[in-house]
């Protein structure tokens, strides 16, 4: 891969933060990922694209090992995590997760969510936690919230406390989860400010999704998925604007018909896209209506 | 139908008497089940105490186990032996509670490193659930004293808190185990995403919320240690069986056995009440939270 010194959405891109090779994984009979080959730069946001089943998800949870891996490698910032004798407890605390389903810990408040992992795997003292957690909550506009627990919450309020938790442990790298499919429209918004807001501080992010305008505008590079593979990755402008793929474009093509199609890459589409309706104006929202 | 009958205004107002006659039709459904349930609860009980009275031996029965005198005369001393009861099974509940624990978290690791560890739990669950209490109180309270080791001791109170630990702590493992299996694997995930270890995953993240979970079955299993506490006296430990067994011997009047089923139940009752009210809180909680 040539060295890009700048991303599709301008921001200056740094050393290689990941890296991925032939990676393979299998749920018994069922191949979910069937060779990956993936670089992605310091600062950069990728968004992977594609159908239910294609495999982002599963993309994800490999990167971290939260899925053990069949063959390939993962490099995490120049070093193979995939390597025998790598404690995956020390990568694990470099690259953040957040999942669909928020899987904020129930039993906790929201400031013990956060400042769980920073006391008992960085051993940061309470107090000290207590206030790095309180400036991140702060900042996403959840300080009052720092006493409740997550089932007093909405879900936007849940997953921004899900992003928090896992920026408390200070990441390179960021994987989310099609983190806003779980969301009841009117909550998308405060939640994709919230990535938007990040990608602009200049995280690392991998961004599984079906917010494809939302990905048009945040992303310096989309991959498209398609049965385990990256069928085509460009950036928003080539893979929405000239497919090169046919596949690529029949799956935007089914998007633009579900009405899940706006922003950036709808005017990158040469395709014909129907008028868009209310729930596509969603975002950019306002934080935390 | 009442409902109808308000609206329906154009109808003329029924008399008092009709009124009640109509209520006696079609009560409330609230006080038509209060109603089927106190006539129910009455019939039965007339019918088990008619028979229980005319039985060919009821006056047999009510001079030896319905003895007024021998109860009230008895009841301070039988429930003073209940205090050897209180003390094996607070002491065994402890070990138990933290043995089975142990025992399940055992059961629950799945690295192939640990497989005897797997094994040695599932063996031990499947035994000391599988031989009857008896046995074991038998087994442990005769057998190991009989090896005279030295250094062993030959108190009751010694291998009954043993032998019940042991038992129940096969039965809790399996309570706290479907407690950990109760919480999703995405709980763990997360944990385990930020970096906690697998141990500091069950410890902070899964182990919380399994307890929190079983808390209802460990009570229905505290009030199982509770009554084989009586079982002990097999064994020669001076409790309440032991004490109610010696003064039947010496008066041939079954009141004392009387005496012990009252005190048991003193405390059985409020616990498996306590019990009915933990779950039906749960139960609320979750219907609020699905709302």
């Amino acid at each position: 891969m040539t060295p890009r010194s700048h991303g599709a959405s301008g921001r200056r891109l740094g050393s290689e933060a990941l890296r991925i090779e032939g990676l393979h994984k299998a749920f018994g009979e069922l191949e979910v990922l069937k060779g990956i080959d993936l670089s992605i730069a310091e600062h950069e946001v990728v968004c992977l694209i594609g159908a239910s089943g294609s495999g982002k998800s599963t993309l994800l949870r490999c990167i971290n090992l939260l899925e053990p891996i069949d063959a390939g490698r993962v490099i995490v910032a120049g070093e193979e995590i995939t390597a025998r004798g790598v404690k995956i407890d020390v990568i694990r605390r470099r690259i953040g997760i957040v999942f669909q389903a928020y899987n904020l810990f129930p039993h906790m408040s929201v400031i013990d969510n956060v400042t769980l992992a920073p006391r008992k795997v960085l051993k940061v003292g309470k107090e000290e936690a207590r206030s790095q957690a309180a400036g991140l909550l702060r900042r996403f506009g959840l300080e009052e919230k720092a006493e409740q627990y997550p089932d007093r919450l909405s879900g936007g309020q849940q997953q921004r406390v899900a992003i928090v938790r896992a920026l408390a442990m200070q990441p390179d790298l960021l994987l989310l989860d099609e983190i806003t499919s779980a969301l009841d429209p009117e909550l998308v918004a405060e939640v994709l400010e919230v990535i938007r807001e990040l990608a602009e501080s200049g995280m690392t992010m991998v961004i599984a999704t079906h917010e494809m305008g939302f990905a048009g505008d945040i992303a310096d590079r989309i991959c498209f998925l398609e049965q385990g593979q990256i069928l085509e990755d460009g950036p928003p402008s080539q893979v929405f604007g000239d497919p090169r793929e046919a596949r690529t474009r029949e799956f935007l093509q089914r998007v633009i018909e579900s009405g899940r199609m706006g922003g950036q890459a709808a005017k990158h589409l040469n395709i014909d896209a129907p008028p868009p309706r209310a729930s596509e104006t969603r975002w950019p929202g306002p934080m935390g209506r | 139908m009442r409902a109808l009958e308000v609206s329906d205004s154009s109808r003329p107002r029924p008399s008092r008497s009709q009124r009640i006659a109509e209520s006696l039709r079609h009560p409330p459904p609230g006080a038509k089940a209060v109603l089927i349930a106190t006539v129910s609860t009455i019939t039965v009980l007339t019918v088990a105490a008619f028979v229980a009275v005319n039985s060919p031996g009821w006056e047999r029965v009510q001079s030896t186990f319905f003895d007024f005198e021998v109860f009230s005369q008895r009841f301070p001393q039988i429930l003073h032996a209940f205090r050897v009861n209180i003390q094996i099974f607070l002491i065994s509940q402890v070990l138990v509670l933290v043995g089975g624990l142990l025992l399940a978290v055992m059961r629950g690791l799945s690295s192939p490193v640990f497989f005897p560890f797997r094994a040695a739990a599932t063996i031990y669950i499947d035994i000391f659930r599988g031989v009857p209490s008896i046995l074991i109180i038998f087994l442990l309270g005769f057998g190991v004293p009989a090896l005279r080791i030295p250094g062993t001791t030959t108190e009751p109170f010694f291998w009954a808190v043993v032998a019940l630990t042991l038992i129940w702590s096969a039965y809790v493992a399996e309570v706290y185990r479907a407690g950990i299996e109760s919480v999703h694997p995405s709980q763990n995930a997360a944990a385990r995403s930020l970096g906690l270890s697998a141990t500091q995953s069950m410890r902070y993240v899964v182990l919380p919320q399994a307890v929190r979970r079983v808390i209802p079955p460990l009570l229905n299993d505290s009030i199982g240690l509770l009554k084989d506490t009586a079982l002990v006296s097999f064994i020669g430990a001076v409790e309440i069986f032991r004490r109610a067994q010696i003064i039947v011997a010496a008066e041939f009047d079954f009141t004392p056995y009387l005496i012990v089923s009252f005190i048991f139940l003193a405390l059985t009752i409020p616990m498996s009440r306590f019990v009915d009210w933990l779950v039906a809180r749960d139960r609320n909680r979750q219907m609020a939270g699905a709302r």
